[in-house]
């Protein structure tokens, strides 16, 4: 069992910061905002490479930098694995060479077995001979995976890890890290500015602008909150579920996903029985609807409950939370929709989705608009 | 050929890189990594040598050389001789007048090494030492063998301040870019000629190993 990272960070110069959270072993947490948002300086000062006015960064009971005790652990010996932006690869070593650089902790003799175990763990193991200029920009992400991991870290540290691959890279190198992260009971700390990462990867989110926390909280509670402007702004609303794949309907073309209180029907392609994935629902998708009309060509009619409503003046839109089953959904509508329909907290209502509008991420699942 | 003049020439040059190379590798790699006061001034201290005609430099070398001066004056109590006109003196002018042919390429060469490899290394656990042996000076290599090299055929070529520190001693002072001059005076042309086109073989010499290096490097790194 590993031990839960606390940071608490504050500072006025260079960029004023002003932030704490906690990250649990097993959990990832990703910390999104724009560019300029202070994320960087965030994973630098756990790591030890920028050093704030005043800091809190401990692992379990170990202070790693606490500034009121002057206690402050000099990078090298805090034990964290880290996924620099731009790699930060050492070119005049072979990849085995790189991942065996992060090995001093381990007896000798053990190095370079283990430094080809991490190669092997993320497929590189054929190319462990060659210098990160003969590599590919996903290759040399795998090298700086397998070096972070090398450390045997308490905290897994990635800033930006996917920032430098193309897309169809991505998804790949996104899958990969999801499996490796499973396996280790450490906390995770992803800083990202593309939602894509969160939405794939995070159970965590803390969203940060100008270095203040605009909210934090576990991903799918956050993302059925109808009362952030901030992330509609950003990236769009849609509520994250997490669903089973009940089973797959060849003959349609369709798979049945369950979620807490209830299925949905979406694009079969990819999805296999048992699978655990997870579905975006973008807002502007869904249609709320008093009854459910018939000969709709769509496959989702979710009987559920008002739960909340975020209407502001300023906005021409307003944003519904319906409670369906156990999960929450947030619809975004007309304030003129929410007079018509008489919508308020307790109100049954059906949310219609199509199921090609559902975004759904997971292993090995790439589909249109995902 | 003057035999004795290319063994001095050679031995002051090997000297001089020796002196040299530690102190610019550990000036060098402060210079580029550390921000401190002073640094401009520092920087411009450095070329100064550059800029200086010779015979200048040569003569203010040897006002601090003269037994009138504090450290003239020591170095004859201690060692028992002057350091004016002796080949101990020769190499501390030598190593003067090469310092910014040796700190400019080593600065430069820890400069161009990235931010990202720096933290990178500290990252996997590596202390200070650890990263400058192993990860530092093996990327600034390139630049630490050309500083190496011009220093060496630096030296080999001096003219100006050899003669004017160290005179013309045989066996003690007479490097061989000061015997071809003393043998042209002498109208020995012969002589001359076979002397230069050995200096002339060792620059093309050093370059040619300079070129290969950094070539062979850049090959392996992209």
């Amino acid at each position: 069992m590993g031990d839960a990272l606390t940071v608490s960070l504050r500072q006025q110069v260079p960029v004023p910061l002003d932030v704490a959270f906690t990250c649990e072993p097993g959990q990832v947490l990703a910390i999104f905002g724009p560019s300029g948002s202070g994320k960087t300086t965030i994973l630098r000062s756990i790591v030890g490479l920028h050093v704030p006015e005043h800091a809190v960064v401990r692992v379990g009971d170990r202070a790693w930098h606490d500034s009121a005790a002057g206690s402050f652990v000099p990078v090298h010996q805090r034990a964290a694995g880290v996924v620099l932006q731009e790699y930060g690869l050492f070119p005049h070593l072979t990849a085995h060479g790189n991942v065996m650089t992060a090995l001093g902790h381990r007896p000798r003799q053990a190095r370079a077995a283990r430094a080809s175990e991490l190669l092997d763990l993320v497929h590189l193991a054929p190319h462990a001979g060659r210098y990160p200029a003969a590599l590919s920009g996903g290759e040399r992400q795998r090298v700086a995976v397998a070096r972070a991991l090398a450390r045997d870290p308490a905290v897994l540290l990635l800033d930006e890890p996917f920032a430098a691959v193309d897309r169809a890279v991505r998804r790949h190198l996104q899958d990969e890290i999801d499996a490796i992260r499973r396996t280790l009971d450490i906390p995770v700390i992803l800083v990202t500015h593309d939602f894509d990462d969160v939405v794939r990867l995070a159970t965590h989110l803390v969203l940060l602008e100008r270095g203040q926390v605009v909210a934090s909280g576990a991903v799918t509670a956050l993302t059925s909150r109808p009362d952030l402007p901030w992330l509609q702004a950003a990236v769009g609303l849609g509520s994250l579920w997490e669903v089973t794949v009940v089973r797959t309907l060849p003959e349609r073309r369709l798979a049945e996903l369950a979620f807490a209180g209830g299925v949905l029907l979406a694009p079969g392609h990819g999805l296999a029985s048992g699978m655990r994935v997870r579905v975006r629902i973008p807002a502007r998708e869904v249609i709320l609807a008093t009854d459910v009309p018939s000969g709709l060509s769509l496959h989702n009619a979710l009987a559920g409950v008002v739960s909340a409503i975020d209407l502001r003046a300023e906005a021409d839109h307003a944003i519904v939370q319906v409670r369906v089953g156990e999960e929450l959904l947030l619809a975004e509508v007309t304030p003129d929709a929410v007079s018509r329909l008489a919508l308020a907290p307790g109100r049954p209502v059906h949310a219609l989705v199509k199921s090609v509008s559902l975004e759904l991420h997971g292993a090995g699942v790439d589909l249109p608009g995902a | 050929m003057d035999v004795q003049a290319l063994r001095i020439s050679l031995t002051l040059a090997l000297a001089t890189v020796a002196v040299l190379l530690p102190l610019g590798v550990c000036a060098g790699y402060l210079l580029a990594v550390r921000p401190f006061r002073g640094k401009a001034v520092i920087e411009a201290l450095v070329a100064v040598p550059l800029l200086l005609p010779p015979t200048v430099l040569g003569f203010y070398l040897l006002q601090v050389f003269s037994d009138r001066s504090p450290l003239g004056a020591a170095f004859e109590a201690i060692a028992g001789q002057t350091l004016a006109f002796s080949f101990p003196g020769l190499l501390v002018a030598s190593v003067i007048v090469n310092v910014p042919f040796v700190m400019q390429p080593i600065q430069r060469a820890f400069e161009a090494v990235p931010g990202d490899v720096r933290d990178a290394a500290a990252c996997c656990g590596l202390s200070p030492l650890q990263r400058f042996l192993r990860i530092e000076i093996p990327l600034a290599w390139p630049g630490i063998v050309t500083a190496a090299m011009l220093a060496f055929a630096h030296t080999l070529g001096e003219f100006g301040v050899v003669l004017m520190v160290g005179g013309n001693i045989p066996g003690e002072t007479r490097t061989l870019s000061i015997a071809i001059y003393d043998r042209m005076q002498a109208f020995d042309d012969r002589a001359a000629g076979v002397m230069a086109a050995a200096l002339l073989v060792m620059a093309v010499a050093t370059l040619a190993v300079t070129t290969w290096i950094g070539q062979s490097t850049r090959r392996r790194r992209g």
